[in-house]
């Protein structure tokens, strides 16, 4: 009681002070009073006052300070309040002693590391035994008594990357190494570690015991991942798993909170990150002060988890204040929406926001909850009171598309297959499409398409062949295909068509059991299903009677089930929960066309491109109008219609849209053509594209891994030839030469060869090529 | 050449195949293919023939110069016995055909002290399969690294990655980078390889004219492969950002980390081929001889070079003998004394500095500025620019400490984040590079050399202003005498001026495959050393 008292003594807020020099590990005393920061050139104590820091104490002394100054860890002793051991980049271990009356605080010195001493550790009871790690593969242990170590284990010649006394077992410490090992050593046997599993593929940077439960450990590596091994039992299991962005070089466990735990990294990525270890796919809390790596965390006192102190290469100091911390959570987007297979279509979000009052006039708005046709709930989570995320309870709707109404999409197949977008002069590259969108019946995309023509092509050539073009398209009077309000009014009308699907109840069982899989692989952990108490039982059962279920009022959905998981960057065919109307603000662009074109609505186009686009005015005059005509297609979710005209283009537009416009575009379009199984135009669109990070697509993952066909082993990058059984792989079913081009298989029975044999083969036979006798087919 | 690789690329890839029947399919077009030649080309191919036939015969001769590699590098004896043949029958016809110069693919080492493709064991010879059958050919860089087969094995992987499979750039650009990393160097053993596959892989020759025909992109790298190469320590994130944000001129970081990767590996290979003075292949121009072996048989390099005549190998043996015990025994007592007398941090401070102002003493050979020769030197600019020592006075750089930025936690996650895998590839690599052993010195058996190669490996680092914390310097002063300082400075520094006696001159009792071996570290070293600073520019920049 007294302990929880002195902690809600501590106050203070979000605060920082500049140190002179990078720190690469700070320690808190006891109390939670001081904390002392080392870094190659820096060695200080600050005070930690109510509203900053202050300087105590600089232990950096002499006039040229030699290399035990330099400390590459620091641990301020939690028993003896002045006691601080360093780790030096040299291989010295330094105690020093506050309490000592001269300056010079230094107490003893061991230099029996050959290389860097990665870290020092102090036993959490025991006030005169200190461990250290080095590079050189050894710990050590010394008595603070004696003048040198009292027993030395041996890693095996891998550098010991940290160490750490377990906080409940006396006797017990962890190490862990380069090589991607942790060991765990019994402190009075020096001859063998106890046990050895191999926890990271690389580095283990750091390991930390859970402060409460016996025998957790959390470990950080290169390889990205925090892991949590449970030890109390025979074999070592991993129990959870934190993906992070970038190599992790500390990890903490939050006082007092028994899945928390922070981590920073090591390279790139400058944020403090507080993890549920429950909830792997989104950090609990950040912190984003730091302009540089940060290098060192540590909770400020041992019993309170709001205050979090950190130190950085950007050479400062900060205290952070858990309620300052950024909510990842809260930002990240809580509606999901996933196409089937058949066009179906499933949208999951907010309650609240499903249960807003129905639109007037929009068919499709029928089909939200207001209907109230609600499915089984098929998962349903209790508060845990130790778990802190926001509780956020989702609806789930399935729009089931009509049999054949997939057609709906088939304007957008057929146009991305049949428009051009580059390989010809720009004038033809228009005109081609305009007829495109023309045959397709898709007159205001056409008239676009012209239009663009004549605004951006030479004006040596322009008038006849418009006019030509357009008296070919006959029976369009001109005034209308101008009127762009009645235009965008007929094309709701057939957006609402579109949305005229009925929705469907979940096929319960089948998609409820999908989705519980998930969600429990995800939390790694079924204590929700079974640990939580009668109601979670009923859930179980409503889930399997689907009827009974229906009368559940409401159902949560766990929140990283549907929209956390990858941010869905684009809502492009989306049917739209608020209808736009035509005079919405979203259609300016239209109408900025239209009011230009009023006052002559009557007049053919060629009078027009005469009296207004005269040879004089440059392209550039366009550009805005062409512009806010992007951003209405992209608005309107025809995506596909922004993203051509910007390659078409290409730079006389380019510079008008801003980058990230651009790209969000481009990605949208990207998805939605790899959804409707268009690698060829996807990848022609990415090839064009003039954004970076769209470019970069087509650099990454571009890596397939094949096994060898004879022994079923994975190749290794080089050559044809199988490692293991110095066979020729991947060779032709057909004529028996290695296959170096395309190669094409049977997903039956894993023959295959060069594209054009196989393909010749399978139309005169119907048996496989390779003479296994399964039925192969080539479609 | 390079025509005859175009336009029968497909004939000599089978070769490569395991399987010994595609290899004599193969083998059968390509003895048809230089009958036919042989027979247009008419017996005696005389100086006096109209053009047509010169061009005829010197397809001809180019295709014969492939054959005679494959008769002696070809690590499939069926292939080899088969070119033999082949060889001698065309001779018969009365065809004058090529023969190998040089002594081997070493100017310094003797030819038999080398693997010989036909005696390996099968480890090795399964590598060398395997580099056969996805370069058509084996170079004489490969057979020089073979005499250490596990660290050949991660070479030629990592190269192979890195030219060959699919990355940020583009095929042809890599050997573009490639050529003009080592033409920084002189290097035209390199180069040579490289503009032949360069335009292999469809590049556009007219960039071979000079960097100034290359797209402006290219250009651009002109600066970086520049300080890359001699003086690392000068890059900052200013010339990072020039690259990444130059309008429609500018790299992705994902290529720059390709090209940065591609740079030092060429400038440490370029090191590696000087310092063991690799010859050039047998099939390309310089590597065989029409000519009788009567006359003079030297290589043009060892004519420029300087030694023309073959130097006495065992000359100097007497005095030096005794060398490798006295380096022996002085790293024992290092060992030993270790722990009782402790050097004061001020000394160890000292230490540092010292030898990296002494590494500023050590002269190589010729200092003068050695005007490379025309056709190498049109790949990159400035011809002047060499390396500069580290610690000049007036100038000064601020050391950088491997505990603040190193390999193994900073620059590995680095290379590995935007250019997937091949960190792994890296990291492997420089450590085999550095773990390497057989615990053997000269004639002794079972010595722990770890405290020999940490020293050369931080000597290097030492020259680039690299420094770790936790060394005594004072060892690389115990351990490595003058006449091998020398020959590290002259190969990391200038690979250009290593001559023969630079490489006899140090280590006289040693084993050649132990002096190869030393040329390894040195190359990786200097890899790792440009790869630190510009990773450390990169990460800047990103900061």
């Amino acid at each position: 009681m007294e302990k929880m008292n002195r902690v809600n003594t501590i106050s203070g807020r979000t605060m920082f002070c500049h140190l002179d020099a990078p720190a690469n590990a700070i320690s808190v005393c006891r109390d939670a009073t001081q904390v002392v920061v080392a870094g190659r050139n820096i060695f200080k104590i600050y005070g930690l006052e109510e509203d900053g820091f202050v300087e105590r104490l600089n232990l950096r002394v002499g006039r040229k300070p030699s290399l035990n100054f330099s400390c590459a860890d620091v641990m301020w002793h939690q028993m003896e309040e002045n006691l601080l051991a360093t780790a030096a980049t040299n291989g010295a271990v330094v105690t020093w002693n506050l309490a000592r009356p001269c300056r010079n605080k230094q107490e003893q010195l061991f230099t029996e590391h050959k290389r860097t001493v990665n870290k020092v550790c102090f036993h959490p009871t025991e006030v005169n035994m200190l461990l250290s790690g080095s590079q050189d593969g050894f710990m050590k242990c010394f008595d603070l008594r004696k003048k040198e170590s009292v027993s030395t284990f041996s890693g095996q010649s891998e550098s010991v990357r940290d160490v750490q006394f377990s906080m409940k077992d006396y006797f017990t410490f962890a190490a862990s190494f380069e090589n991607g090992n942790v060991q765990l050593w019994d402190i009075r046997r020096p001859d063998r570690y106890e046990r050895m599993f191999t926890a990271h593929t690389g580095p283990v940077f750091c390991c930390d015991w859970h402060p409460e439960d016996r025998g957790w450990l959390a470990t950080g590596g290169r390889d990205k991942m925090v892991k949590v091994w449970d030890m109390s039992t025979n074999r070592v299991k991993e129990i959870y798993c934190v993906q992070t962005i970038a190599s992790v070089a500390r990890v903490k466990w939050r006082p007092e909170r028994r899945f928390h735990l922070a981590t920073c990294s090591m390279m790139v990525d400058h944020n403090i990150y507080v993890w549920d270890v429950r909830r792997p796919f989104i950090p609990f809390a950040t912190f984003e002060e730091h302009k540089d790596v940060t290098t060192g965390i540590v909770w400020r006192h041992q019993h309170d988890p709001y205050f979090l102190l950190s130190g950085s290469k950007d050479s400062t100091l900060y205290q952070h204040m858990f309620k300052d911390a950024s909510r990842p959570v809260d930002r990240a987007n809580p509606e999901g929406l996933c196409f089937g297979l058949f066009g179906d279509l499933a949208f999951a979000a907010k309650e609240s926001l499903m249960a807003g009052p129905p639109s007037v006039g929009d068919v499709g708005r029928k089909t939200y909850p207001g209907g109230d046709r609600r499915y089984p709930i098929f998962f349903f989570k209790k508060p845990d009171v130790t778990e802190q995320f926001a509780q956020v309870s989702s609806a789930l709707s399935v729009f089931e598309s009509e049999a054949g109404s997939s057609v709906g999409m088939d304007w957008f197949i057929n146009t991305a297959q049949s428009y051009l977008l580059s390989g010809k002069p720009f004038a033809e590259l228009c005109e081609h499409n305009a007829q495109v969108a023309k045959r397709l019946n898709r007159l205001q995309e056409s008239t676009t398409w012209t239009m663009l023509r004549i605004m951006f092509s030479e004006p040596a050539n322009p008038s006849l062949s418009t006019n030509h073009n357009l008296n070919k398209s006959g029976n369009l009077p001109l005034v209308n295909s101008f009127s762009m309000k009645e235009m965008s009014a007929a094309l709701n009308e057939r957006n609402k068509e579109n949305r005229q699907d009925n929705i469907h109840s979940l096929e319960t069982n089948l998609n409820n059991n999908d989705e519980n899989e998930e969600t429990e692989g995800s939390e790694g952990q079924a204590e929700y299903l079974f640990g939580d108490a009668e109601l979670d039982d009923d859930d179980l059962y409503s889930m399997e009677h689907d009827n009974q279920a229906a009368e559940e009022p409401e159902y949560l959905l766990p929140q990283e089930a549907f929209p956390l998981r990858h941010e869905i960057m684009d809502h492009p065919s989306a049917p739209e929960p608020v209808q736009e109307k035509p005079e919405s603000p979203h259609v300016s662009g239209s109408e900025a066309e239209s009011m230009c074109l009023t006052p002559m609505e009557s007049i053919s186009l060629i009078s027009v491109s005469q009296l207004l686009f005269s040879p004089h005015l440059p392209p550039k005059f366009f550009c805005p109008i062409v512009k806010e005509m992007l951003c209405y297609y992209a608005e309107q979710g025809d995506v596909q219609m922004a993203v051509s005209v910007l390659i078409v283009l290409g730079d006389r537009i380019r510079k008008e849209i801003d980058e990230l416009t651009q790209e969000h575009w481009y990605m949208s379009y990207i998805d939605l053509l790899q959804r409707f199984e268009l690698w060829n135009v996807s990848n022609e669109v990415i090839k064009l594209s003039t954004c970076g990070a769209i470019m970069c697509l087509n650099q990454t993952s571009t890596t397939l891994h094949i096994n060898c066909s004879n022994c079923k082993r994975p190749m290794s990058n080089k050559g044809w030839i199988c490692d293991r059984c110095h066979q020729c792989a991947s060779v032709c079913a057909v004529c028996h030469h290695v296959v170096k081009g395309l190669f094409v298989w049977c997903q039956g029975c894993s023959h295959g060869g060069h594209l054009e044999h196989v393909m010749e083969w399978l139309k005169q036979s119907k048996h496989c090529p390779a003479g296994c006798g399964h039925l192969c087919e080539y479609t | 050449m390079m025509d005859v690789r175009d336009s029968s690329a497909g004939r000599w890839d089978a070769l490569g195949s395991r399987d010994s029947s595609f290899r004599h399919a193969a083998m059968e077009l390509v003895h048809q293919e230089v009958m036919r030649r042989v027979e247009s080309t008419g017996p005696v191919p005389d100086r006096q023939s109209s053009s047509s036939t010169d061009a005829l015969s010197s397809d001809l001769n180019s295709l014969l110069a492939h054959v005679l590699m494959l008769s002696k590098r070809c690590p499939y004896e069926d292939v080899r016995k088969e070119c033999i043949c082949l060889l001698q029958m065309v001779q018969d016809v009365g065809v004058r055909i090529p023969r190998p110069m040089g002594n081997g693919p070493s100017r310094f080492i003797p030819e038999k002290e080398i693997l010989q493709v036909s005696k390996l064991d099968e480890s090795t010879q399964s590598i060398f399969e395997d580099a056969f059958a996805v370069l058509g050919r084996l170079d004489n860089i490969s057979l020089v690294i073979g005499f250490h087969p596990q660290y050949l094995e991660s070479f030629l992987k990592t190269q192979h990655y890195l030219l060959q499979i699919d990355g940020p750039l583009s095929l042809h650009c890599r050997h573009y980078i490639g050529i003009m990393a080592a033409a920084r160097h002189q290097c035209t053993y390199l180069v040579n390889l490289h503009v032949n596959d360069f335009l292999q892989v469809g590049g556009d020759p007219k960039w071979l004219n000079g960097l100034g025909e290359a797209p402006q992109k290219l250009q651009a790298l002109g600066e970086l492969n520049k300080i890359l190469a001699h003086r690392p320590w000068l890059l900052t994130k200013e010339h990072i950002e020039h690259l990444l944000k130059a309008e429609e001129h500018s790299w992705s970081l994902a290529e720059l980390i390709h090209i940065v990767v591609l740079l030092t590996h060429y400038h440490a290979l370029a090191s590696f081929t000087f310092g063991c003075g690799i010859t050039p292949d047998i099939q390309t121009d310089g590597g065989h001889t029409f000519r009788a072996p009567s006359l003079s048989g030297y290589c043009v390099c060892d004519i420029a070079n300087g030694n023309g005549a073959l130097e006495e190998m065992f000359g100097n043996q007497q005095e030096s003998s005794g060398e490798v015990e006295v380096l022996m025994e002085r790293m024992k007592q290092l060992q030993e004394c270790r722990d009782e007398e402790e050097a004061s941090q001020e000394e160890m401070a000292t230490r540092f500095e010292r030898e990296k102002t002494e590494s500023m003493l050590v002269v190589t050979s010729e200092d003068e500025e050695c005007v490379p020769s025309r056709d190498v030197s049109r790949h990159f600019e400035d011809p002047s620019y060499g390396y500069k020592d580290f610690s000049r006075r007036g100038e000064h750089v601020p050391t950088l400490r491997v505990q603040d930025y190193s390999w193994e936690d900073h620059g590995f996650s680095l290379v590995n984040r935007l250019y997937p895998d091949f960190g792994q590839l890296l990291d492997e690599k420089f450590q085999i590079a550095f773990n390497l052993t057989y615990n053997t010195m000269a004639t002794h058996q079972g010595v722990d050399t770890s405290m020999l190669r940490r020293a050369i490996w931080n000597y290097i680092h030492c020259m680039f202003g690299i420094r770790y914390d936790d060394y005594d310097y004072g060892e690389i002063n115990q351990l490595l005498d003058r006449s091998f300082k020398v020959y590290i400075k002259t190969m990391v520094c200038s690979p250009e001026k290593i001559t023969k006696r630079m490489y006899e001159s140090f280590w006289r009792q040693f084993r050649h495959s132990e002096k190869v071996h030393v040329n390894l570290l040195l190359m990786e070293a200097r890899m790792q050393a440009e790869l630190l600073y510009a990773l450390r520019a990169i990460t800047r920049y990103m900061t």
